[in-house]
């Protein structure tokens, strides 16, 4: 038996794991602290009552539209030590934005925020607001009704934004190399090491590099997606 | 809307009217779910609302209990785990126990809401609300989309916990069996104003009743030569009348009516809702 040259150089490469390790660590980073930002947005658009509301979802919107490298760019702007949010950044907190994981996960957390936002936005909305004003009337406090009522039922919803999220994280590209270049093992994730090695014509490595992002990222959303049917399923009524 | 009407303590008032004339706006905003534009809301010697001296209890301070049309159970929690949410810390957890045995929910206690028939979801709805222990409970056709024997259990539930601890309640129908049933007083409102009210009685009937009334709602009608007859639906059972022929006008499918049988004569009445 022959193996094509193409595999058994795929086979041959020796893969420095680094920016696969890197790119999942931002992603949950990411995720878990988006996560947390975004449950607080997602409810205040839905039941919130305030005016402007076009306004903050036009901007939460704004990365699914816009190309990567110019939020990449504005963030490399506001970042940099010698603008005014970069120089507070690192004079209260000591902390450079630009190059660095911190800055990363900082920009990775605005370039996924509609991935987040939005699931959990649908999710609030489709449940009927009986279920609220029924946990008001048996006299229970909007904080009560949102941790008991309303996360427990929108579970499907939030599994959804979480995965997207990280799925959009470990795909994202062009801001990280606007942002955050290729320090390895500080912001080499895996896609900016694909480039490199194309770039160095190391075709086995991206390649490898590139399937396990595929492998990877297909098993999580398989997983998703067939918990979110249980659920579902689980939920109509007999 | 232009409402003003009071209530006497541990009575039950049937809220009734064409769709769309405010029952279900009236009944969110004695409960707290809706503001109105100016109004008062007195209930026994607690203020609930009056809007010009900017007091508006929110709806979880007004001790209510409050029945949604779709119920709403919520479908995480189990039967039982629907009912204890609703108790407040420090207050007797053999009240669960009690609702849910009385409204015969024991054997679906650990049920998730999606497990069970329209009656028991409804059953569930009763007891939850009842865990407070509320002076008011308000009902949005609470009825409306069981059968007929499902309804008539519901109703003898309502009465029998209403026996164990009286309170008060307003009830959203469209049933005039329901009406007659269960309401002390009943309110017809149309286009957001309250334009009768009074005992069932005094509202449908005019004046004293002798004898015998059911009431009912004609299915078919048919004419041969001078008679007319009708199938109507009578206490649950599909009945054939002859009825006098110069009522032919008023009657029609889905028209209600009250059959009045006095000493040596019967009557039909057209209700008017």
């Amino acid at each position: 038996m022959t193996i094509h040259p193409f595999i058994h150089s795929l086979i041959q490469t020796k893969l420095d794991f680094q920016p696969l390790l890197l790119t999942f660590k931002l992603a949950s980073i990411t995720s878990i602290l988006l996560l947390v930002i975004a449950l607080p947005i997602a409810y205040w658009l839905v039941f919130g009552k305030f005016k402007g509301r076009g306004v903050v979802e036009a901007l939460i919107g704004m990365p699914l539209v816009l190309p990567p490298s110019v939020i990449g760019f504005y963030l490399l702007l506001a970042f940099s030590p010698s603008h005014w949010f970069g120089a507070l950044i690192e004079d209260w907190l000591g902390l450079r934005l630009v190059f660095s994981f911190q800055g990363l996960v900082i920009a990775s957390i605005l370039y996924s925020l509609p991935f987040m936002v939005y699931p959990i936005r649908a999710g609030l909305q489709s449940l009927p607001a009986s279920l609220r004003e029924a946990s008001y009337t048996l006299g229970k406090s909007e904080w009560q009704t949102v941790v008991k009522v309303l996360i427990p039922n929108c579970k499907p919803a939030i599994l959804t934004a979480f995965v997207l999220t990280f799925a959009h994280t470990v795909g994202e590209f062009g801001v990280v190399l606007m942002i955050g270049g290729n320090i390895p093992g500080v912001t080499k994730v895996a896609s900016v090491a694909i480039y490199n090695e194309v770039e160095a014509l190391n075709y086995p490595a991206a390649n490898a590099y590139a399937l396990v992002l595929f492998a990877i990222t297909f098993i999580i959303l398989l997983l998703v997606y067939s918990i979110n049917n249980r659920l579902l399923r689980v939920r109509q009524p007999a | 809307m232009e409402i003003d009407f009071s209530l006497p303590g541990n009575s039950i008032l049937a809220l009734t009217g064409p769709s769309g004339a405010g029952k279900t706006t009236l009944l969110r905003q004695i409960a707290g779910l809706a503001i109105p534009g100016s109004g008062r809301v007195t209930f026994g010697q607690n203020q609930w609302l009056d809007t010009a001296n900017g007091i508006h209890l929110p709806a979880q301070q007004r001790h209510i209990g409050f029945i949604f049309q779709d119920y709403a159970l919520f479908p995480n929690m189990t039967v039982m785990q629907n009912l204890e949410f609703a108790l407040t810390r420090n207050r007797n957890t053999e009240l669960v126990g009690h609702l849910l045995e009385t409204a015969g929910l024991t054997q679906l206690a650990d049920r998730k809401p999606h497990q069970l028939s329209g009656g028991q979801q409804q059953r569930v709805a009763l007891a939850r609300a009842l865990v407070r222990e509320p002076e008011l409970l308000l009902m949005d056709e609470p009825f409306a989309a069981l059968d007929p024997d499902m309804q008539l259990q519901l109703q003898d539930l309502l009465l029998k916990l209403r026996r164990e601890r009286p309170f008060t309640v307003i009830l959203v129908t469209h049933d005039m069996g329901e009406i007659f049933r269960l309401a002390d007083q009943v309110a017809i409102m149309e286009n957001g104003r309250l334009t009768r009210i009074g005992t069932p009685g005094e509202v449908y009937l005019n004046d004293k009743i002798e004898g015998l009334l059911v009431y009912g709602e004609v299915l078919t009608l048919e004419r041969n030569n001078e008679t007319l007859t009708i199938h109507a639906w009578i206490d649950g059972k599909i009945r054939q009348l002859d009825i006098p022929s110069h009522l032919e006008t008023q009657m029609q499918p889905g028209t209600r009516f009250t059959l009045h049988f006095g000493a040596g004569n019967s009557e039909i009445r057209v209700l008017k809702t």
